[in-house]
């Protein structure tokens, strides 16, 4: 069988390197311990090793690639005696594109001592399986139906059963995040130290060789909503091109309507600013619906409804309820409703379909006196607002200097659909409805 | 604190089947590895429970085919001799825990004898055993269980009229009339072994059905068939007191809100488990424990560095292979590899009494409360050849499935020899094969087997042979 010799780690933390240089060029036979290429990384150059021994078959990484992903495949061995003919069907994944300039002759005497023709230009990108891989695709019954249901290609599938095999839980996994799936996700580093999950395999080794003394901490395993928590703000942080904008706004007269309000309120009914904030958010999501957006592989999505999440911190982690389609609520209804998702969240009652798939979130560390901040979008969401706390601060009216309550507000902008002119104009309309809080009552 | 007498890699606390497998595989994975034992190596499992139960329901299970011999056109002259029974039971008890002893040297892991604490270590908590203490860089703890007592409701062995399982496998008498608390696995078994051999048995089940954690079509055909072999079955029913007087006990039972005074020879306290955390000194490193299990992440990882849980003393299914499969995941993803979490859903079950109950995966019910849409095939033992020929024409295989993916959600079995048979749907659900490879297995005939094609030709509206 094929033997692809991938991209190596070479230190934990190392997602992605330069191939220097190749030690052995198509056509060599080499055997274990023989130095095959030089790679660096951000931190050192390191020559490394054959651990099998065949013949060079293909070198599908030029020399001198920079940010190759680790486990990337970067060459492929045939084992002695092997027959060229068996890389004919090889296709695994999009390797196969990779294949197509290797040469055409099936008689391995040709092959062997024919100089290196041009090493195909493009990087391939990662297969499903780290090591030797086969020319099928490995999945169980099951994987196969429920790829096929959900409209999965199972090539773009990470397996982790034995030797790879695709099982029900990497076609769900795959699922639920459907950008993970895309070939340009795939090229995140595969599971090595840097995935979160797999970090707590050697949590204590991990960080001796970081220089933590073991007996110095107490290490916490990670929970399920812990774990959900790293692995998608990695992801959201890591491929998403966002950029923040931010807005001062006033809001001495949203004060003084919510107080008002809440003065003839029926018994029971207690406005919050937060319940405001929702709705002008998702006023100023209709008003402005190119916002309104999510990326997806195939396009951009518009959402019909402004579905509004909003960060709850709760015991051992944060979750975001949704308030769905707040355009066609009113203050009293989605304060209601707030207080009730709040509540069940923090007794983690919530039903997924309670805090999963909102198309914009708020985050609001008002309450701790944070003046402005940032937040890591959650995907598929387009935008999320982060909110500061309301403070009485000089502001210059008509020349004079005056002071008024400012609340100044962070959007993140998923840049692939929010634009900043989109943005910026979506500000400009939550400025508007919430220093004219009368206009969100229409 | 002492000195460290020795260090190894991996100390396992416990040497049941999930610490001796671990044991095993550890040494295999290159660690240096101890194991520590206050009792019989082998554990509960071993010497006090699942093999010395089956040698004992073995003999039942004879003793009630050569009461039938007629049937098979056999005469045969019937009687037993309890202290013979009790004795081939120890015998095989002895005989693997000896078998253990030779695996351990085998595989040259040390095994300390005594009970162990811990103390607060550099990488893992330090393991003391009889004043010498012990360092490693990773200790696992698979203390196992114990049957629950109440005392304070007179629900504690008493060493001679009130048992736990422990005195139920070694009687010295035959009790006249028996009182089985608790309708779980240990106690229709041990309803069975008594019932077999002729004792009045009368079983109580505080729910509305006895094994209420098998598939409720499986419970009522079981209670059906308990009933014809004549034990008595309470079920929605309390036991309001338990009184030892003289060689028996006073008993008030109450069921349908109206209290009966019984008195019995003997009561069997089979009301569920606790987890062996006392006296280890977990309080003082800050072990959670969640109502004597200790409380441990799905690779079997406690709060603290270096400590692991293993088996009966950690989360429910509280079985013996789930014991060794979680010991071995622990100690692959200790040394580096990638298992898989143990998927619950995939752990058969399996009661030994007479008919045998097997299953795997969930109930009707459960499915549906999951919110799955279901296919439900069943396959009674009367249709099927070899059923008969065997005599055992009594019994039902259950499957359900997914309706919308083919997956093999569950199986449940009633029925002879149902126990050999159950794994075949694990291995399926565990390769992820859908209906449709189930279909294409060719299963060999004459076998109870055919029952379990046929239970999924049913979910599918094709059966052959109803």
């Amino acid at each position: 069988m094929p033997i692809e010799i991938l991209m190596p780690a070479l230190s934990p933390t190392m997602e992605e390197g330069t191939l220097t240089k190749w030690l052995v060029k198509k056509g060599d036979t080499i055997s274990s311990g023989d130095l095959l290429a030089e790679i660096e990384t951000d931190k050192a150059t390191m020559e490394i090793e054959a651990v099998e021994e065949g013949l060079v078959f293909a070198i599908l990484v030029e020399e001198g690639s920079t940010e190759v992903k680790v486990n990337t495949p970067i060459a492929i061995l045939l084992e002695e005696d092997e027959d060229p003919s068996v890389m004919d069907n090889y296709t695994p994944g999009a390797t196969v594109s990779v294949l197509a300039p290797a040469p055409v002759e099936a008689d391995p005497a040709q092959v062997a001592p024919q100089p290196a023709p041009a090493a195909p230009t493009q990087t391939p990108a990662p297969i499903p399986t780290s090591g030797t891989s086969a020319a099928r695709v490995k999945a169980s019954p099951l994987a196969k139906r429920l790829a096929k249901d959900y409209g999965l290609d199972l090539a773009q599938i990470p397996g982790s059963g034995p030797n790879g095999r695709i099982i029900k839980a990497d076609v769900e996994a795959a699922k639920a995040q459907p950008v993970q799936a895309t070939p340009v996700a795939q090229a995140a580093p595969q599971a090595q130290t840097t995935d979160v999950g797999m970090l707590r395999g050697g949590g204590a080794e991990y960080l001796e060789k970081l220089g933590i003394v073991p007996g110095t901490y107490d290490l916490e395993p990670l929970d399920g909503m812990r774990r959900v928590i790293a692995k998608r703000l990695t992801e959201s942080a890591r491929d998403v091109p966002h950029f923040p904008l931010n807005i001062d706004c006033e809001i001495d007269d949203l004060l003084a309507m919510r107080k008002e309000l809440n003065g003839q309120a029926p018994e029971g009914v207690k406005i919050s600013v937060n319940d405001m904030l929702i709705r002008a958010c998702a006023i100023a999501l209709k008003q402005v619906p190119e916002a309104n957006a999510s990326f997806t592989p195939d396009g951009i999505a518009y959402h019909h409804h402004a579905d509004v999440a909003v960060a709850v911190a709760i015991d051992g982690g944060l979750i975001t309820p949704i308030v769905r389609e707040a355009e066609n609520k009113g203050l009293s209804i989605i304060s209601t409703e707030m207080k009730d998702l709040a509540a069940r969240a923090r007794e983690r009652k919530l039903k997924p379909q309670e805090f999963q798939g909102g198309t914009f979130s708020i985050s609001n560390l008002g309450m701790f006196g944070i003046q402005s901040f940032q937040s890591i979008l959650n995907q598929p969401q387009g935008m999320i607002l982060s909110v500061g706390a309301g403070a009485p601060r000089p502001v210059v009216k008509e020349g004079e200097l005056a002071v008024a309550t400012v609340m100044t507000v962070t959007l993140t902008c998923d840049h692939r659909v929010v634009d900043g002119s989109i943005g910026a104009r979506w500000l400009q309309a939550f400025k508007r409805l919430i220093e004219q809080p009368i206009t969100m009552m229409l | 604190m002492s000195s460290v007498s020795a260090s190894f890699d991996v100390i396992i606390i416990g040497s049941g089947p999930g610490g001796y497998a671990t044991a095993i595989r550890a040494s295999q994975l290159g660690f240096k590895t101890a194991i520590v034992e206050k009792a019989e190596l082998g554990g509960v499992c071993l010497n006090w429970g699942c093999i010395p139960t089956k040698a004992l329901l073995r003999s039942a299970e004879i003793y009630h085919n050569m009461q039938h011999a007629s049937d098979y056109g056999l005469s045969a002259e019937t009687g037993f001799d309890l202290a013979a029974i009790v004795k081939r039971s120890r015998g095989i008890a002895n005989q693997l825990s000896n078998g253990i002893k030779f695996l351990m040297k085998k595989h040259k892991v040390t095994v300390i004898e005594g009970f162990a604490t811990l103390t607060k270590g550099a990488v893992a908590p330090t393991v003391n055993v009889d004043g010498k203490s012990y360092s490693a860089k990773h200790v696992i703890l698979a203390t196992g269980a114990r049957a629950r007592t109440i005392p304070q409701a007179g629900l504690a062995p008493d060493g001679k009229t009130i048992w736990t399982a422990k005195e139920a496998m070694i009687p010295q008498s035959l009790p006249k009339r028996l009182l089985v608390i608790g309708s779980g696995a240990i106690g229709m078994e041990f309803a069975s072994f008594y019932n077999a051999f002729g004792s009045e048995v009368t079983v109580v089940e505080m729910v509305e059905r006895i094994l209420p954690a098998e598939d409720a079509e499986i419970s009522a055909m079981a209670e059906k068939s308990f009933k014809k072999q004549g034990m008595k079955i309470l079920t929605n029913a309390q036991v309001k007191s338990v009184k030892p007087s003289g060689d028996g006990v006073d008993v008030v039972l109450s069921a349908k809100g109206k209290d009966m005074n019984e008195r019995f020879d003997r009561v069997i306290l089979a009301i569920g488990i606790v987890g062996n955390v006392e006296d280890m000194g977990l309080e003082a490193l800050g072990v959670e424990v969640d109502r004597t299990h200790i409380v441990v992440d799905e690779y079997s990882r406690t709060k603290i560095p270096g400590l692991y849980a293993i088996g009966d003393v950690t989360t429910p299914p509280w079985l013996a292979h789930k014991a060794t499969h979680e010991g071995i995941i622990c100690i692959e993803k200790i040394s580096g590899e990638n298992p898989h979490p143990l998927n619950a859903g995939r752990i058969p079950g399996c009661t030994y009494c007479y008919p045998q109950i097997a299953s795997v995966g969930m109930t009707e019910q459960q499915a549906k409360d999951a919110g799955r849409e279901t296919r439900v095939g069943r396959f009674p033992f009367i249709g099927n050849g070899k059923a008969i020929a065997l005599g055992e024409p009594e019994g039902l295989i259950k499957t359900v499935f997914d309706a919308k993916t083919g997956e093999l959600l569950g199986a449940h079995m009633i029925g002879a020899e149902v126990t050999e048979l159950i794994q075949g749907y694990t291995i399926a659900q565990t390769l992820e094969t859908t209906e449709a490879e189930l279909m294409e297995t060719v299963f060999p005939h004459p076998t109870l087997s055919e029952m379990m094609h046929e239970a999924v030709l049913e979910a599918y509206g094709k059966p052959l042979h109803i």
